[in-house]
């Protein structure tokens, strides 16, 4: 069964990001980026399904300028096959990236779709879930657990009142939470071996679609400061500052 | 302007997030109907209809929206679609899962999170885990939303709407329900909670959270973890706070043994008084507290709760 997982190149999680002083956006210049965490569990849970022998081919994808090899090299270190960038420097709007994966889904007709439940930086939580509505696929998202079962895939999923399992008839979509597995490191013999592995270069142009935005990007603000308060010597000193200052308390 | 409320709930409880999703709704202004798509809810419909600014509650009762699975729910509401301007959903993980999908069925895009309204075109939503927040405007003819229940006040339930039975049934026929393991809690959820208590790595394993517990049956707080205490296995995830857990933002959060990083502090920042118990005073969360007490927590639990 052949496996398709889309992966986005992001800033990386341990970078603190800073506004731009004219308000435009936040400031990427310089700044260190990496692969989504959500879509690294989604690479690696797409690698241990062919190390269980459901998966045959994992075919990473990613939509960006030439930058974004880096981070189909990371994929394709860590286990995928073969890699295809979508070459585009305009920034989509979610329903965009959903309409050129699915022209990908329509090529390589995979059984399962991975893709990280939200990207760290946009956090809109959206692709997958588009995606599987334009290929008219059950959906599994925010999964904790997937097993591959005959002509479907149960999948566990992460909800506010605990956990979820549901059936989807294959093919089907998965999204990933950050319980379902703890992405491995690529060794140095697979990051050589990345290197040699089929990268294929398209042209979003290519896929006929129309891809004008829909939404505008009007400022971006930092976030309002809190400011830290005070330090109390005791617990008699809380209390009494909850009750009588604060009066959250009674 | 027409607006379609998802009424978030669980078939027999309408959750109070719905209240503050409504009221993003009345900021945003127009005639508002609420739909409650489940199975077997006829309470859920009473106190719908009694939500205020609430004209019309919708009510799509069928074993096919039991579960509210994404591919049934997301049909019935794309074909409700034609009748209004805005399509609201509360951002937890039912209108996280399907509203997307509405959104490229109408071939629109979705505006995510929103935490305030400009107008009824523009919308305000952290990015970046809280660490920026864009003002974003929609170019589409149809808005689909979700809404951080956070950044809205709820409306007041006096009201009273006209109930309409909807007939029509909407069944993909793709995904089928296998079973919930559900979080049995005396306590109020998280997300609803006027006073949250959590712990984190500091509170060195998930025996010892039952130090929180007799603090929040004093308070009648929930209580929550950072995602240090979830990843160390103290305690099941759906207690996370978090930008990968749940938003909270009540009038009083307690963090015990948390440092504060920047991911937890984007599930909290906004409660409106915040208190930290930490051993190291460089931890980060006393940047963002009210009141720090510096102290061993396993001192300072326990005296915490016999003053209280």
């Amino acid at each position: 069964m052949k496996v398709l997982v889309p992966i986005k190149r992001v800033i990386d999680y341990n970078v603190k990001v800073r506004v731009k002083a004219d308000n435009s956006n936040v400031d990427l210049a310089n700044v260190k980026m990496a692969i989504n965490p959500f879509c690294e569990i989604a690479v690696e849970e797409a690698v241990r399904l062919k190390e269980a022998g459901v998966a045959t081919e994992i075919i990473a994808v990613s939509i960006g300028d030439k930058s974004c090899q880096e981070q189909l090299r990371t994929a394709l270190a860590l286990g995928a096959d073969r890699a295809i960038q979508i070459d585009t420097d305009q920034n989509l709007d979610s329903i965009n990236v959903a309409k050129l994966l699915q022209k990908i889904v329509e090529e390589e007709q995979p059984q399962l779709v991975i893709l990280g439940k939200q990207a760290i930086d946009s956090d809109n939580n959206q692709t997958g879930q588009m995606l599987a509505a334009l290929t008219g696929m059950p959906q599994g998202t925010f999964a904790s657990a997937v097993k591959v079962e005959g002509d479907k895939v149960h999948v566990t999923r992460e909800v506010d009142s605990g956990l979820q399992t549901i059936a989807l008839t294959l093919p089907a979509i998965v999204t990933t939470d950050l319980r379902l597995n703890e992405p491995r490191y690529a060794s140095l013999p697979n990051i050589m071996k990345a290197k040699r592995k089929p990268l294929v270069v398209k042209p979003a142009a290519d896929f006929g679609l129309d891809l004008t935005a829909r939404t505008t990007l009007i400022k971006v603000t930092p976030p309002a400061e809190r400011k830290a308060g005070i330090i109390v010597e005791s617990i008699d000193e809380l209390v009494e500052k909850l009750k009588n200052e604060a009066k959250v308390i009674s | 302007m027409s607006i379609l409320v998802f009424a978030e709930h669980d078939n027999s409880e309408l959750k109070a997030d719905t209240l503050k999703t409504v009221a993003a709704a009345q900021a945003i202004g127009g005639d508002i109907h609420l739909l409650v798509a489940g199975h077997n809810c006829q309470a859920v419909v009473d106190a719908a209809s009694k939500i205020n600014g609430v004209s019309k509650v919708l009510v799509a009762d069928n074993a096919a929206y039991e579960h509210q699975l994404a591919e049934n729910v997301s049909l019935l509401v794309t074909e409700l679609a034609a009748d209004y301007s805005h399509i609201l959903a509360t951002a937890l993980t039912t209108g996280k899962n399907f509203m997307p999908r509405v959104a490229a069925l109408l071939d629109v895009a979705q505006i995510s999170d929103i935490i305030a309204v400009e107008s009824n075109d523009t919308f305000v939503r952290p990015i970046y885990a809280g660490n920026a927040i864009a003002t974003v405007q929609s170019l589409d003819s149809k808005k689909v939303i979700t809404v951080r229940s956070t950044g809205f006040d709820a409306v007041a339930t006096d009201g009273n709407a006209d109930v309409v039975a909807l007939d029509k049934v909407t069944d993909a026929g793709t995904s089928q329900h296998v079973n919930d393991e559900l979080s049995v809690s005396e306590r109020p959820d998280l997300g609803a909670a006027g006073v949250v208590i959590s712990g984190g790595r500091g509170m060195q394993n998930g025996e010892n959270f039952k130090l929180l517990e007799g603090i929040a049956d004093k308070l009648g707080a929930a209580i929550g973890a950072s995602r240090a205490a979830v990843d160390a296995g103290f305690v099941p995830n759906d207690m996370q706070v978090g930008q990968t857990g749940k938003i909270v933002a009540p009038d009083l959060y307690i963090a015990v043994g948390i440092s504060g990083a920047i991911q937890h502090l984007a599930g909290m920042k906004d409660s409106k008084v915040i208190v930290a118990i930490n051993k190291d005073p460089e931890a980060p969360i006393f940047q963002v507290a009210d009141y720090g007490l510096v102290a061993d927590l396993f001192d300072a639990l326990p005296e915490l709760e016999s003053k209280l």
